[in-house]
């Protein structure tokens, strides 16, 4: 793992729209797709990612283990409602259709299964386009797009150094670790936990004495750079908008209209077939 | 005379924290298109003198000025940091460090950035100094992707963005191997020329510095300026050896000789140096007279391996078919270029990584290869470059102890054998005292001492001399050699040449994964195939030697190590 951003190079419309259009996007997305229960509406939005996957050539090996990773979570969540909270679909629905009993308080309920239908609805309407931005979004435009909707330069790059110096601290950390290791430092679980926690102190030190240094180092080299000087600035990996960045953030303002709407349409969050 | 960029008139400089002014009486004077080395040994303050003259005293560190330092006829006290970075450009010492951007395009562009220049003149600008310094097709490698010596190219172009008038280079040398340094004081000579610039060069690798010549040489020591005078005129003076700065290595073989040094003879450059007959029978008759010690004999391997080859991913080989023997009670250097393998090997010696062909065999041990990390640091101990990566405990007997204590050494014992280690290793006195309170070089004695304490048969240090000054080169240097003498094998990696050449009886070199030489140091210095391979650097010695009509040249150099350590180490 080189970066935290897993950004993978390729020739695509997805690639050339801006940084920060994708990043007012993703926004506009995430809250239309958070603001509903419209099953209709949550239906469209993984269509349409799809669609948007295929445009950008991301192909699935780009993205399996981030997806295998939160389908355990969505997998995870599902059961954990189901566990806990059996019949939230029936108190949202407000019907109860049983189709059958498993026992104690479990019945399965139409209902419930609707509910659960909307929550893995949810998943994949909104990590697939997460990861697509992830996967388009070339990490030193990141800085620049946070810049520009909004965020103090100053805490924009925060993020970039971050991501410059995340390598860095990974193998630093790795060296330190083998050092130490040779020491009879062990990190492994046939240790208590106080005892491994004390070793993760005889690592971690060192590393943050040493990232100390950096630091005085970095913040010296910005400064003498004339970093902070002025109230803006520009970034050499920005770029202008283009009719298809303005295009893009039509069609993301549309959605969320349209998950406002249907909410307003449906008098709740909910559409509810049951009624 | 041309224009005055910088000039200090009894100047003075305390830092907050600090109970006596770090400069004294500083009077300087740097002219446009002045080259000017600054020397002296470490705490001297040539760094804090950098600070001044960058801005960040008084910007960024604070203290309190005595006296005026003047930019362009301005106080720097009555500009700001930002007025002051824009006449004079700044490179630091840690190329890495100073490295801002993630790529190299938007790190030469950073400077820009923040002046808020716009797109196009920004990409063409960067475009047009990334190809001053020779880096116009790297414009989208990410900082791993790049050397040191690439860095630093990186670091010059992203000051020269701004036109600056003065440049800055605060010890360029240090993290440079000899081939690189060369390069880099090339890149700055030709630099200057063009720009007409000034140019600072803050180094105590002084014979580095003089391959390209200097108008005059600031001799720092004790926070005043004891010398300002052209390299000629000072390194004619004893001066250099006073304040505990190496001069060059010619001139102390002259020095032994007995041939007078003075400016006639244009002593700063060994290709300028004019000796006549009379020096050069002298220098014949001195060869003639210490004749060569028969070397050492180390006879018992001690640990050796056999076609080890290493990759950190398939396709790509670190190490290939390695076939190196240590002897018992050597001092071994390994040399190369970053990349070139050492460093690991070093790695799969002590089980961080494991090769993936041949094996290694350690004397008295079974089965090397089963061993874990922690059962092959009972014999083989690993120093890192970095004192402040290994140091986790407050004080330093904790720190040194820390070793016994996870292998359940009982508590008496472990007293017993840290307090002896700490009299090996000249902390005794220092036994209480918090580990913050140490200078560097007394860090790095501490994780020595760590890793003795576990009596391994051998350690390996990583680059043991980095960044010291020739007193504290001199200092852990010394201390390795009695380590020796108590019968520890010392394994060093480096690419210092001095280092080589003065202590290491035998250097295997690599390249490329591969081992190219393994012999002792004067041959190694003296063989211009394994030299241009391996980015080093012909030793002085050996033009001395050409200038004087000696053709054993490897001989000369031999009985010039020979010298020194008997008549100056002993």
């Amino acid at each position: 793992m080189r970066n935290l951003f897993n950004y993978v190079e390729r020739n695509s419309l997805i690639h050339d729209l801006t940084g920060a259009t994708k990043l007012i996007c993703l926004l506009l997305w995430s809250f239309a797709a958070m603001c509903t229960y419209d099953t209709r509406f949550l239906v469209l939005l993984p269509i349409l990612s799809l669609g948007l996957f295929l445009l950008s050539n991301i192909q699935l090996k780009d993205v399996s283990f981030m997806l295998g990773f939160t389908a355990v979570f969505m997998v995870l969540n599902n059961v954990l409602v189901f566990v806990f909270a059996p019949l939230h679909g029936v108190s949202l629905y407000g019907t109860s259709h049983i189709l059958f009993a498993l026992g104690g308080r479990y019945v399965v309920t139409q209902e419930q299964l609707f509910y659960h239908l909307n929550l893995v609805l949810k998943y994949l309407s909104t990590i697939p386009i997460v990861l697509l931005f992830v996967c388009t979004t070339n990490p030193s435009e990141f800085a620049a797009s946070l810049n520009r909707i909004g965020v103090k330069y100053t805490i924009a790059y925060s993020v970039a150094l971050a991501l410059r110096y995340i390598p860095d601290i990974q193998r630093e950390y790795h060296e330190i670790s083998q050092a130490q290791q040779a020491r009879g430092i062990e990190m492994s679980r046939k240790q208590s936990l106080f005892k491994r926690l004390k070793s993760a102190g005889t690592i971690l030190i060192p590393l943050i004495m040493s990232s100390m240094d950096r630091i005085e180092t970095i913040s010296n080299a910005m400064e003498l750079r004339g970093f902070g000087k002025n109230k803006k600035r520009t970034w050499y990996m920005g770029r202008p908008f283009r009719l298809l960045d303005f295009l893009a953030i039509a069609i993301c303002v549309g959605l969320l209209v349209t998950a406002l709407v249907l909410n307003y349409l449906n008098g709740s969050r909910f559409w509810n077939p049951f009624a | 005379m041309s224009e005055i960029m910088l000039e200090f008139s009894d100047f003075g400089f305390q830092y907050n924290a600090q109970a006596e002014p770090t400069l004294e009486h500083i009077n300087l004077t740097i002219r446009k298109g002045e080259k000017i080395l600054i020397a002296g040994p470490s705490g001297c303050g040539k760094s804090t003198l950098a600070h001044c003259m960058n801005g960040l005293i008084p910007f960024s560190y604070r203290g309190t000025c005595t006296g005026s330092a003047k930019l362009c006829g301005r106080e720097i006290r009555d500009l700001s940091l930002f007025e002051v970075a824009k006449t004079v450009g700044t490179v630091l010492q840690d190329s890495d460090g100073q490295f801002i951007g993630l790529t190299v395009a938007e790190d030469i562009a950073f400077a820009l950035e923040n002046d808020c220049v716009e797109g196009t003149e920004m990409h063409e600008r960067v475009k047009e100094v990334a190809a001053q310094v020779g880096m116009d097709n790297h414009l989208f490698h990410a900082p791993n992707q790049l050397s040191g010596g690439q860095k630093q190219r990186i670091a010059l172009a992203g000051i020269m963005v701004n036109d600056v008038q003065v440049f800055l280079f605060d010890e360029p040398l240090a993290n440079l191997d000899p081939a690189t340094g060369k390069a880099a004081i090339d890149l700055i000579d030709r630099l200057r020329d063009r720009t007409g610039a000034a140019v600072v060069i803050i180094e105590h690798r002084l014979e580095d510095v003089l391959y390209r010549n200097v108008d005059r040489i600031v001799l720092m020591n004790e926070g005043k300026i004891l010398a300002d005078l052209p390299p000629d005129e000072l390194l004619s003076t004893n001066l250099l050896s006073q304040c505990g700065i190496r001069e060059p290595l010619y001139l102390t073989a002259m020095r032994y000789a007995g041939v007078d040094i003075t400016p006639e003879k244009h002593p700063s450059d060994i290709r300028s140096l004019r000796i006549d007959g009379t020096d050069c029978a002298k220098l014949r008759t001195w060869m003639h007279e210490n004749p060569e010690k028969p070397a050492m004999d180390f006879s018992k391997v001690l640990m050796e391996t056999h076609h080890v080859t290493f990759g950190y991913r398939p396709v790509h080989t670190v190490l290939k078919d390695i076939n190196v023997a240590v002897k018992e009670g050597e001092l071994l250097a390994i040399v190369g270029t970053n990349g070139a393998g050492k460093s690991t090997f070093s790695k799969v010696i002590c089980g961080f990584e494991t090769q993936q062909e041949g094996t290694i065999t350690f004397d008295g041990v079974e089965d090397w290869q089963s061993l874990s990390i922690k059962e092959r640091a009972d014999h083989v101990g690993y120093v890192m470059q970095n004192p402040n990566q290994m140091i986790s405990q407050n004080l330093i007997f904790d720190e040194v102890a820390l070793g016994l204590r996870t292998r359940g050494v009982p508590e008496d014992a472990v007293r017993t054998r840290v307090e002896n280690t700490l009299k090996v290793c000249g902390l005794w006195p220092f036994r209480s005292w918090p580990i913050s309170a140490l200078s560097f070089g007394q860090k790095k004695r501490v994780t020595i001492a760590a890793i003795l304490v576990m009596r391994p048969k051998m350690i390996i240090l990583d680059e043991p001399t980095a960044g010291q000054d020739y007193a504290h080169y001199t200092d852990i240097m010394e201390f390795l050699r009695e380590l020796r003498e108590n019968g520890i094998t010392v394994v060093m990696i480096t690419h210092d040449m001095h280092l080589m050449l003065e202590y290491a009886d035998r250097s295997v070199v690599f390249s490329d994964g591969r081992v190219i030489c393994d012999d002792t140091s004067a041959a190694v210095l003296t063989n211009r195939d394994v030299v241009r391979s391996a980015n080093l650097k012909m030793t002085s010695l050996y033009e001395l030697a050409l200038l004087s009509g000696i053709s054993d040249v490897k001989g000369f150099v031999q009985r010039f190590i020979d010298y020194e350590r008997k008549e100056c180490r002993s």
